[in-house]
């Protein structure tokens, strides 16, 4: 099975109090640490996974700078065949313009499946993988928690709203936007980064990929950046902790939120 | 000169960081009031990798240097030091296989270190030999098929749960030289006339594994002499030109973990209407700290980096060794400090780190035995 991976370098945003850049429509990223975006990991170990049961090719893809192959050469460690990275060529990109260079990077390329994370940690917008199989006419599911591969399609387990699951076929070649959770990912191994120094990393400009000006221009823009403001209305609750246990129940009964 | 990490090195950084994050964060707490670890924790470090980075590839090891090896350390020991201590200690001495071995040594004793399949220790110290190894008085003594060895070793690490420890023994009493007097062997912790007990009660490093032994009659075959007859001295002096290199990574963990601890609690912590953070003794603090650690980093780097390639230095070692180990010692007080009177409480990670602090200063070389080698360096002949 040929699957192309896509991933995403991201912020490492728990825990570190963000702030504001001058212009207002950014955050200040001096100082975060990067890593993979957090459903990613599981995009790529989900295709090794298949990989190892099936056979077949892994490569992954993520359009960035140069700092950004990390997030390759760690899909590389856990086991893909080869990466590509998509240059900005100093442009700013969208969701669409991304999705629009990932499938001009991969035209022509053998390839029965392509996974992406349902979202990326920092923007939350979840639509490249859904606008890249509209692009490149696949067939696709979103927020899939589990594959079982058949016979010239996939048996995919989609998450629905409320804690309800959907069991789905979906013809091959198709795209799937892959649920955290849907299996474990492995550590990198030492022996891993070592073999990824030998595979093949490619870099292909945004600009040599054949769009117009008019395909790269930017569909959407930040105008504004800021941080959610504190709202009052907590409660606080005093008293022995059975009285509060209780008291919470209560309060969450009321919300709607206990069964 | 380049003081920025290659990618491998930084990938290998972060691969460190996620297993530590994954495998040691949740279990630390209770491994160090239970004063153990799980076993299979070994094994998983080991099939990734994170054992003996510096186990040559053609002995099943990632052929990395004393650098990874720091790197790998710093990030373990940043999330538990005792964890970090025991993942350290599996392939302590094997330096000496490395060095000094013979080809049938090497293939035996260090393919199942670097999987994490066994653990080994390295027994130097004894109850009348401390700073003074040279005064170490277990026996190798030569038989017609070998050694008998007799005596006793004290706070050895692995020496109840190691299959193999390599030991500094007196093989040449008569010998004019004190420091031809010794030798280093391979011994099997199987062997009839071995005996370990575990010493309970330490301070800090609790989930490490720390032993008396004793020898009595134990008979060793002549392959277990590693290297020269009468030169044990100096290749013990060889390990801890590197062994040091790397202690001194633990420090650096230890010291970068307690201010992360720090500096987590004073973003949150409240007084006086503001959070304590905001304070500038506070923020004088963390600017000390984050300082010497650093400076800590960076001279034990470039001590690892000196061994990678090829030139070994005891003064350097020596200098990033009792550095780092101050460092940490200071850092992790000040860490403390911080955290108000909940420091002093073991739900907060800093109480551990506080207790494990304090052996940096004394193992690997007493602080006072770093300086001798410093100023006996800087020095010279007077
Ligand atoms: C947790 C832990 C793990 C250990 N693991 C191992 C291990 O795996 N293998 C092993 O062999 N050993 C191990 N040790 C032992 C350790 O290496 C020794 O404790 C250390 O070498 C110091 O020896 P000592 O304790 O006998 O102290 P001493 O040598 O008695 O020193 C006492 C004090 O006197 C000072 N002193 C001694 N001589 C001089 C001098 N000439 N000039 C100035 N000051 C001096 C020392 O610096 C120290 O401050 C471990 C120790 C601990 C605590």
């Amino acid at each position: 099975m040929d699957i192309i991976v896509c991933v995403k370098r991201v912020p490492f945003t728990q825990e570190v109090d963000l702030e504001i850049d001058k212009s207002g429509k950014s955050i200040v990223t001096d100082g975060l640490a990067y890593v993979i975006n957090d459903w990613d990991g599981y995009a790529v170990e989900e295709a090794i996974l298949l990989k190892e049961r099936i056979g077949g090719n892994v490569i992954a893809v993520t359009v960035g700078s140069e700092d950004d192959e990390e997030v390759l050469r760690r899909a590389l460690a856990m086991g893909a065949d080869r990466a590509i990275r998509i240059d900005t060529c100093g442009r700013s990109l969208d969701g669409l313009v991304v999705a629009k260079a990932v499938a001009a990077a991969i035209k022509g390329f053998p390839l029965d499946l392509v996974l992406t994370g349902v979202q990326a940690d920092d923007d939350n917008q979840a639509v490249v993988g859904i606008m890249l199989a509209e692009i490149m006419g696949l067939s696709h599911a979103a927020v899939v928690r589990g594959i079982e591969p058949e016979e010239g399609s996939l048996k995919v387990r989609v998450e629905l709203e409320g804690g309800i699951d959907e069991i789905r076929q979906v013809k091959l070649p198709a795209l799937l936007t892959i649920q955290s959770g849907i299996n474990e990912p492995r550590y990198v191994s030492v022996m891993g980064i070592r073999k990824a120094a030998k595979k093949e990393l490619k870099v292909i400009g945004i600009d040599e990929l054949g769009l117009s000006e008019a395909d790269l221009a930017l569909a959407t823009e930040i105008e504004e950046v800021y941080l959610p403001p504190e709202t009052g209305g907590a409660e606080m609750l005093s008293g022995d902790p059975s009285k509060l246990a209780r008291a919470v129940i209560e309060i969450m009964r009321r919300k709607g939120v206990a069964v | 000169m380049d003081f920025e990490l290659n990618k491998k090195q930084k990938d290998i950084q972060k691969a460190a960081r996620e297993f530590a994050q994954g495998e040691l964060k949740d279990i630390a707490r209770d491994c160090d009031l239970n004063e153990t670890f799980p076993p299979e924790l070994i094994r998983k470090a080991g099939e990734l990798g994170f054992l003996g980075a510096f186990i040559p590839e053609q002995y099943g090891g990632a052929g990395l240097g004393f650098l990874e090896h720091a790197i790998i350390l710093e990030e373990f020991w940043k999330v538990d030091p005792g964890l970090g201590q025991q993942l350290c200690s599996t392939t302590f001495g094997s330096e000496e296989f490395i060095l000094f071995g013979t080809e049938e040594q090497k293939q035996k004793y260090l393919p199942p270190l670097a999987s994490g399949e066994a653990m080994m220790g390295f027994a130097i110290t004894e109850p009348d030999a401390g700073s003074d190894t040279s005064s170490a008085s277990t026996s190798a003594q030569e038989t017609e098929h070998g050694y008998i060895m007799n005596g006793s070793k004290t706070m050895i690490g692995n020496g109840t749960v190691g299959r193999y420890l390599v030991v500094f023994a007196l093989s040449d009493p008569d010998n004019e030289s004190r420091a031809q007097r010794h030798s280093i062997f391979v011994v099997e912790t199987d062997t009839p006339g071995y005996e370990a007990t575990r010493l309970h009660g330490k301070m800090g490093l609790r989930a490490s594994d720390t032993a008396s032994i004793f020898f009595s009659g134990l008979k060793l075959p002549k392959e277990a002499l590693i290297g020269t007859r009468g030169k044990g001295f100096y290749q013990l002096m060889q390990f801890f030109d590197r062994s040091r290199a790397y202690v001194a990574a633990h420090g650096v963990g230890l010291a970068q973990g307690a201010m992360d601890l720090a500096i987590k609690h004073v973003k949150g912590r409240v007084q006086f209407g503001r959070k304590i953070a905001s304070f500038q003794a506070t923020q004088f603090k963390i600017a000390e700290m984050a300082t010497r650690i650093e400076l800590a980093r960076t001279l034990t780097h470039k001590a690892c980096s000196l061994l990678d390639k090829g030139k070994s230095d005891s003064k350097v070692t020596s200098m990033a060794k009792m550095n780092a180990a101050r460092t940490a010692v200071e850092v992790v007080d000040e860490a403390l400090q911080l955290h108000g009177g909940y420091g002093y409480f073991n739900d907060q990670d800093v109480e551990r780190f506080y207790r494990a602090a304090k052996v940096l200063e004394l193992y690997e070389g007493a602080k006072e035995i770093e300086k001798i080698i410093i100023g006996r360096h800087v020095l010279g002949r007077y």
